[in-house]
């Protein structure tokens, strides 16, 4: 078995399909630990995993945490709430404090896109970008392509449409580099001013009606929709945003018939996805994305200890 | 003290002069100029064949820090970084801490220049009190104080009214107007261009727009008001666009550009390295290749680095916290000759887009070797390779993208009034 080679984990852009191949097939490996009566394996014993949250998140953080413990390693949460942060420190002099106490691995989520990278620049522990700013969050598309997968039972030749605000979504852009690379077609819409300039040349097709992206879909990715955007303009209301981006009973029928429909979390039920979709266990997929996404993070902190050596 | 410069090719554009002559000075002025001069009693002769002396380097738009941001910058230090690159004369941007806005602040930035006593400093007043684009500061006090422009810099006029008085009042004083085109409502929150980079970065755009909306309203008000507006560091197609046909239509309109944007391309942010964060952004490749041919056909009048220097502290942070700028005194002549060395510019462009401009557009009897003028003099090694490190930088900003970067040509004498300031032969 290959190894990865790799300090950090920082985007989707920067991995190889063989990288990509590996995390997912690892992952699928440690599916099974989580259903055991003991979920716990001493791959990581000894090993100390931060997990630096500057951003508010619960599914993130807890599946990070849940990934580690599940390996025996020690996981530490920091949330800027409770850190230097409201101090006035640095990044900076926050991560050559926490590295000189000897971690292993740093799990950051950062507002600001980059703040991953200069982390990494700046310490020699592995560093995971759990989602900066709108640039990447790698764990949530690897999770999202591993469900794919194992529904689906392949990513090549499957169209994949994603909605919403593709514009400050993190999520959207580590999809696309990832499905992109695994040969799955990407498709993206969402109201233009939610749509970054010259998506196109990301390889992807775009359009402005849900309706025309959905159509023929295998998968349907619902992107969650910030509340606070209204303000800057970027769309002038929720009621009009459901009554036009909403996936529903009826424009769900222009997908595949076997479609599956997956969301990110957390999801503004009515806004992005009718609730008895959601809750339709014959096409939502996203409580697997959940549970697959401990898999994930399991296999990105072992691979990251040196795994398969 | 007299100086004799021996055998150089002088190019003067402001007096059509490409020859290999010698040049004498005296009593800080130029005496005379002429094939084999002979040398008076007590004089220095210096030697430069196979150099290029041209009149000296005029940077319109630079920061020097002072009063009030020392730890990025002084009068001395930024003026020391001048004529180590070549320049014998610089004009600093009001953005200082109080806001260049009152004439203690002029006779201040005066007073310590004379002190450092390096390039020469002229200062730009803001336009508005505190440049916050409220009320007109006074022009006439500020102009009779030594203030040779005026702008309110990183902070444009938005309104346009004020604008349009601004103009109108510093018209009739013969002050210069210059304006950072940006609309700050188009630009808000934005950290690069809004473009494809920015896209795959995740980083909030900054649309081309935003800069050319506000030089094709500063060109309206411009021929509205029969005044002259002179726009800063361009970087957009469209505002190219929008000079090129203003100039074309016989109105007062001159423009900048500063190296970095016919250098880089926004490309090069995709490390979120700050290094390269300034304001106007770097563009797309294509916006790069209009700056260029904007240079060469003469609509863009002027280079100028918009030295900003920055410490440490400013740019080691999350990208979006990073300050703007660079610090580009002492690598603008060697990244401008790149223009030369690409058949872009003749060396005559390149010293009229150097130094007879600037002088021309702030009015300065300068960026000329006419016998009776002030020896402000710049000599070229047009030849010597080197390599930029920002650990020699003079300047206390050490905040450049340039840094290793191999360059061809190289300042090694700056004189001014008659006085080495800068000696960089080996």
């Amino acid at each position: 078995m290959m190894k990865l080679a790799k300090k950090d984990i920082l985007g989707i852009r920067e991995m190889t399909v063989d990288e990509i191949n590996l995390i997912l097939e690892t992952a699928e490996s440690f599916l099974e630990i989580s259903t055991r009566e003991i979920k716990k394996v001493p791959t990581l014993r000894g090993k100390s995993i931060i997990n630096l949250f500057y951003e508010a998140s619960t599914r993130t953080r807890t599946s990070f945490e849940i990934a580690g413990k599940r390996l025996s390693a020690d996981t530490i949460n920091i949330s800027a709430s409770t850190s230097s942060v409201v101090k006035g420190e640095t990044l900076i002099d926050t991560a050559r404090n926490l590295e000189a106490m000897n971690p292993d691995i740093i799990v950051l989520r950062h507002s600001a896109a980059g703040a991953a990278h200069l982390l990494a620049s700046l310490v020699r522990q592995s560093i995971i970008n759990a989602g900066d700013g709108a640039h990447e969050h790698p764990s949530q598309a690897l999770l999202d392509m591993m469900t794919i997968r194992e529904k689906k039972g392949r990513l090549t030749g499957l169209k994949v449409a994603i909605i919403g605000d593709i514009l400050h979504s993190r999520v959207a852009r580590s999809n696309i580099y990832g499905l992109s690379k695994m040969g799955a077609r990407v498709v993206v819409a969402g109201p233009a001013t939610m749509m970054p300039r010259d998506i196109e040349q990301m390889g992807v097709q775009a359009f402005t009606k849900l309706e025309d992206a959905i159509t023929d879909a295998d998968v349907v990715m619902m992107l969650r929709i910030q509340l606070e955007r209204q303000k800057q303009n970027i769309f002038p209301s929720l009621r009009e945003y459901a009554q036009h981006y909403c996936l529903n009973r009826k424009n769900i029928r222009l997908a595949k018939s076997d479609a599956i429909v997956m969301h990110p979390g957390p999801i503004n039920r009515g806004v992005e996805i009718s609730p008895d979709i959601a809750d339709d266990p014959g096409c939502s997929v996203i409580l697997d994305q959940v549970n697959n996404g401990v898999a994930v993070r399991m296999a990105l902190l072992y691979l990251l200890s040196g795994g398969n050596e | 003290m007299k100086l004799l410069l021996k055998g150089a090719r002088v190019i003067d554009p402001s007096q059509k002069i490409d020859t290999q002559m010698d040049i004498l000075i005296e009593d800080g002025k130029i005496s005379s100029c002429g094939a084999s001069i002979k040398a008076p009693p007590d004089t220095q002769i210096i030697h430069l064949n196979n150099m290029i002396a041209v009149p000296g380097l005029i940077d319109m738009h630079v920061h020097l820090r002072e009063p009030g941001l020392e730890y990025k910058e002084t009068i001395a230090t930024g003026s020391a970084a001048a004529v180590a690159g070549g320049f014998t004369s610089i004009a600093c941007m009001p953005n200082t801490e109080p806001v260049h806005d009152n004439r203690s602040i002029t006779e201040f930035i005066l007073r310590k220049a004379a002190e450092a006593n390096l390039a020469r400093v002229y200062p730009i007043g803001a336009i508005s009190i505190g440049s916050e684009g409220k009320q007109m500061t006074e022009f006439w006090d500020l102009k009779e104080a030594g203030v040779i422009a005026l702008s309110d810099d990183g902070k444009p006029v938005m309104d346009a009214a004020l604008m349009r008085r601004a103009m109108e009042y510093a018209g009739s004083l013969d002050l210069p107007v210059i304006q950072h085109c940006e609309d700050v409502n188009l630009s808000a929150g934005g950290l690069m261009n809004e473009g494809y980079w920015s896209t795959v970065m995740g980083l909030p755009g900054i649309p081309s727009i935003a800069e050319e909306i506000m030089v094709g309203r500063d060109i309206l008000i411009a021929e509205y008001t029969k005044t002259r507006i002179h726009i800063a560091h361009v970087s957009t197609a469209g505002s190219v666009r929008l000079i090129r046909n203003a100039k074309m239509r016989g109105l007062r309109v001159t423009a900048e550009t500063a190296p970095h944007y016919f250098t880089l391309t926004d490309e090069c942010l995709q490390d979120y390295d700050t290094s390269y964060k300034v304001n106007p952004p770097l563009r797309s490749a294509a916006d790069s290749a209009a700056i260029k041919e904007g240079l060469s056909d003469g609509t863009i009048d002027a280079i100028a680095c918009d030295h900003a220097p920055h410490a440490r502290t400013d740019k080691e942070v999350e990208f979006v916290y990073a300050a703007n700028g660079i610090s580009g005194l002492e690598t603008s002549l060697g990244l401008s000759l790149n223009l030369v060395h690409e058949g872009i510019l003749t060396w005559e462009k390149l010293i009229t887009a150097m130094a007879c401009n600037p002088a021309q557009i702030l009015n300065l009897d300068k960026g000329t070797l006419k016998t009776g003028s002030d020896a402000d003099i710049t000599v070229i090694d047009p030849e010597q390779t080197w390599t930029v490190d920002v650990k020699n930088f003079v300047s206390r900003g050490k905040n450049s993208p340039f840094s290793g970067r191999k360059m061809k040509g190289r300042a090694i004498l700056t004189i001014v009034a008659g006085d080495i300031k800068y000696d960089g032969r080996s």
